[in-house]
């Protein structure tokens, strides 16, 4: 009797050791898979540790000026001072200290684009993408309006109008953005629009908005985010572009385009005040990109191997 | 006999569809008066081929679509897409039981759903009709926090009957409900929905093209051809006296357990023509191997006694 009772509670824990794995751990089980992916967090990590913190991990002001130590070279090099580790620029600021003040200006220029343009998108697109028809086909035809320039030209055309700042650099990089969001959302909604859940809700009574934002919109995610760390990226690249050209953020403000902007003078004379702004652009770039590879590789169903 | 619960007057329904810049939109005629009444209690089953007009049925009876022409009542009313008291007593199950379950919500929202839109229950009483009508279709009170992915295809069907049944309706649509399901699943859900049936006198309208599951569970049927009814009546008499040309051929086709039993199969020519360009006459003449030139001339009516009507000029 007792034999035939203990089976039942084999079979309960037999069950419990075999369920499913939940949806956070199995994400990083794709996502570790690729070394890339998880460099680039890391990478990605460090700069936003360093440009929270940036009052205490830099050793100097981002806008004190050392008038007897001007164009100072790096540690490394003859001449250098281990103080100021990347050397100094033209008028004697610590370039360490300014790309690491730098880094919260280009993390924050990315998160308000990418916020920005998602939630603008997102709405766009699944009014489009729901409604079909006429509003459909107006909605389209802007965005491939906007598409069909250049998306720089587009932005500084924007920035001349609305006046050069950092406030308005974003809100140009954002409207030049914003339409991959709008198709990407479109073609999600199409797909799952139709799809029998959408209609079975439809005929428990569920109305518009219900149907728009609770049942369609979690299942059109995935891409989205995807596509919103390449945003990412590409805000912060495009910001730089802006500083650089002088329509961005404004000197004395330690924004990695306008530091190079301001270098180029010195380009001949002193290699280090360009080059290592430049390298921070690449590197954060480069390791959000790697991220958002990762994350693609992990989200996309159709990558994935069972 | 008692009030019927539903009632689909001449119901019809054509799309237009364009093609191309400069030739006139064609309409499709998905659906070309259509008459039947549903009961509590009873089943109608609806068979014909893939493009009959079977699914387009589906979606004007659950009022996803007004009809083109024709009237249908429900409770006695007429209804309408944009009408919420009638909505919830009309409900769906479909066919594809991985395509009809939201894969983000857990089971346990996906039931709540159509509480939280059409009552004003609170959390508690939400959960514990749910956990009643899990218990109900055979599910257990653990798969509440569980995602639509961690079931097997018979079990998410059960899941969608169970979603359709929390407004305790009165008809429930189903639409080729066992037709994705292995054999043995098949009969378990199928006596399930009999069971159910059974229970709360719900009235089933059961779309299928699989005959030997309508046998099983209907009271009547109606066999349909290119969006119009060809033959209707009692299950009894269509499967036994099979009158119209195309249900004998469908019955033909239909496989049996009996390798003594020699049959004769009946084999249709052609395919169904193109609902664009619907043949003159009985839609069914160029397959027919009875038409004559009366049947390329004018449509048959749908006449008959009680038990079993047909639209054929020359019946078995």
């Amino acid at each position: 009797m007792t034999a035939i009772e203990s089976k039942p509670a084999e079979a309960v824990v037999k069950a419990k050791a075999t369920t499913h794995p939940s949806a956070l751990s199995e994400f990083w089980f794709y996502f570790s898979r690729n070394k890339g992916a998880v460099i680039g967090l890391v990478i990605f990590l460090v700069i936003l540790v360093v440009a929270v913190f940036a009052p205490f991990v830099a050793p100097h002001s981002p806008s004190q000026q050392n008038r007897e130590l001007l164009l100072l070279p790096p540690a490394f090099q003859q001449g250098g001072n281990w103080s100021f580790v990347l050397g100094t620029d033209a008028v004697g600021r610590d370039i360490l200290s300014r790309l690491i003040y730098g880094a919260r200006f280009s993390l924050f220029i990315g998160l308000v684009v990418v916020t920005l343009s998602v939630i603008s998108g997102v709405l766009i697109g699944l009014v489009a993408g729901y409604f079909r028809g006429k509003v459909d086909t107006v909605i389209m035809r802007v965005m491939d309006i906007i598409l069909a320039f250049p998306s720089l030209l587009l932005a500084l055309v924007l920035v001349a109008v609305l006046g050069p700042g950092l406030l308005n650099a974003m809100i140009a990089i954002s409207l030049v953005n914003q339409p991959h969001f709008v198709r990407l959302t479109r073609a999600s909604v199409m797909t799952e629009r139709t799809k029998e859940y959408v209609i079975g809700s439809q005929v428990a009574g569920a109305g518009t908005l219900r149907l728009m934002f609770k049942t369609i919109l979690p299942n059109c995610l995935a891409p989205l985010i995807v596509q919103a760390t390449l945003a990412f990226s590409a805000a912060i690249l495009d910001a730089a572009a802006l500083g650089f050209l002088g329509m961005g953020a404004q000197p004395p403000t330690p924004e990695w385009g306008t530091m190079l902007a301001e270098a180029r003078e010195f380009i001949q004379r002193a290699w280090w005040v360009v080059t290592f702004p430049g390298l921070a652009i690449l590197i954060t770039v480069l390791a959000i990109n790697l991220m958002g590879d990762g994350l693609r590789d992990a989200l996309d169903p159709k990558l994935k191997r069972s | 006999m008692s009030e019927p619960v539903l009632q689909g007057k001449d119901l019809s329904r054509f799309y237009s569809v364009k093609r191309g810049m400069f030739k006139p939109e064609a309409i499709v005629r998905a659906l070309n008066g259509v008459t039947f009444e549903l009961h509590s209690g009873k089943t109608l089953a609806v068979v014909g081929e893939s493009g009959c007009g079977k699914s387009t049925l589906a979606r004007l009876v659950t009022m996803i679509e007004d009809p083109s022409a024709g009237s249908l009542l429900i409770d006695g009313k007429p209804a309408h897409v944009g009408d919420k008291s009638l909505r919830s007593l009309v409900q769906i199950v479909f066919q594809n039981p991985y395509g009809s379950l939201n894969p983000r919500q857990k089971v346990g929202t996906i039931l709540e759903e159509p509480l939280v839109i059409n009552t004003r229950d609170d959390a508690a009483t939400r959960r514990r009709k749910v956990e009643e009508m899990m218990t109900k279709v055979g599910l257990r009170p653990e798969h509440y926090d569980r995602y639509p992915h961690m079931f097997s295809g018979g079990q998410r069907q059960r899941i969608a009957i169970a979603r359709a049944l929390m407004l305790r309706p009165k008809v429930l649509v189903l639409d080729e409900p066992v037709s994705a399901l292995d054999l043995s699943i098949q009969a378990q859900v199928l006596n399930l929905l009999m069971d159910l049936q059974k229970e709360m006198g719900l009235a089933y309208l059961f779309i299928s093209h699989g005959l030997s599951v309508v046998r099983h569970i209907a009271d009547e049927v109606m066999v349909m051809y290119l969006g119009r009814p060809v033959e209707m009546g009692t299950a009894e008499s269509v499967f036994a006296h099979p009158k119209h040309p195309y249900t004998a051929a469908l019955l033909s086709a239909t496989p049996m357990a009996d390798p003594e039993g020699k049959r004769e199969r009946i084999q249709l020519q052609g395919e169904l023509p193109s609902p664009l360009k619907p043949p003159a006459g009985c839609p069914f003449n160029p397959r027919c191997w009875r038409a004559t030139e009366e049947c390329r001339q004018a449509m048959p009516p749908l006449e008959g006694d009680e038990a079993q009507q047909f639209a054929c000029y020359h019946p078995l």
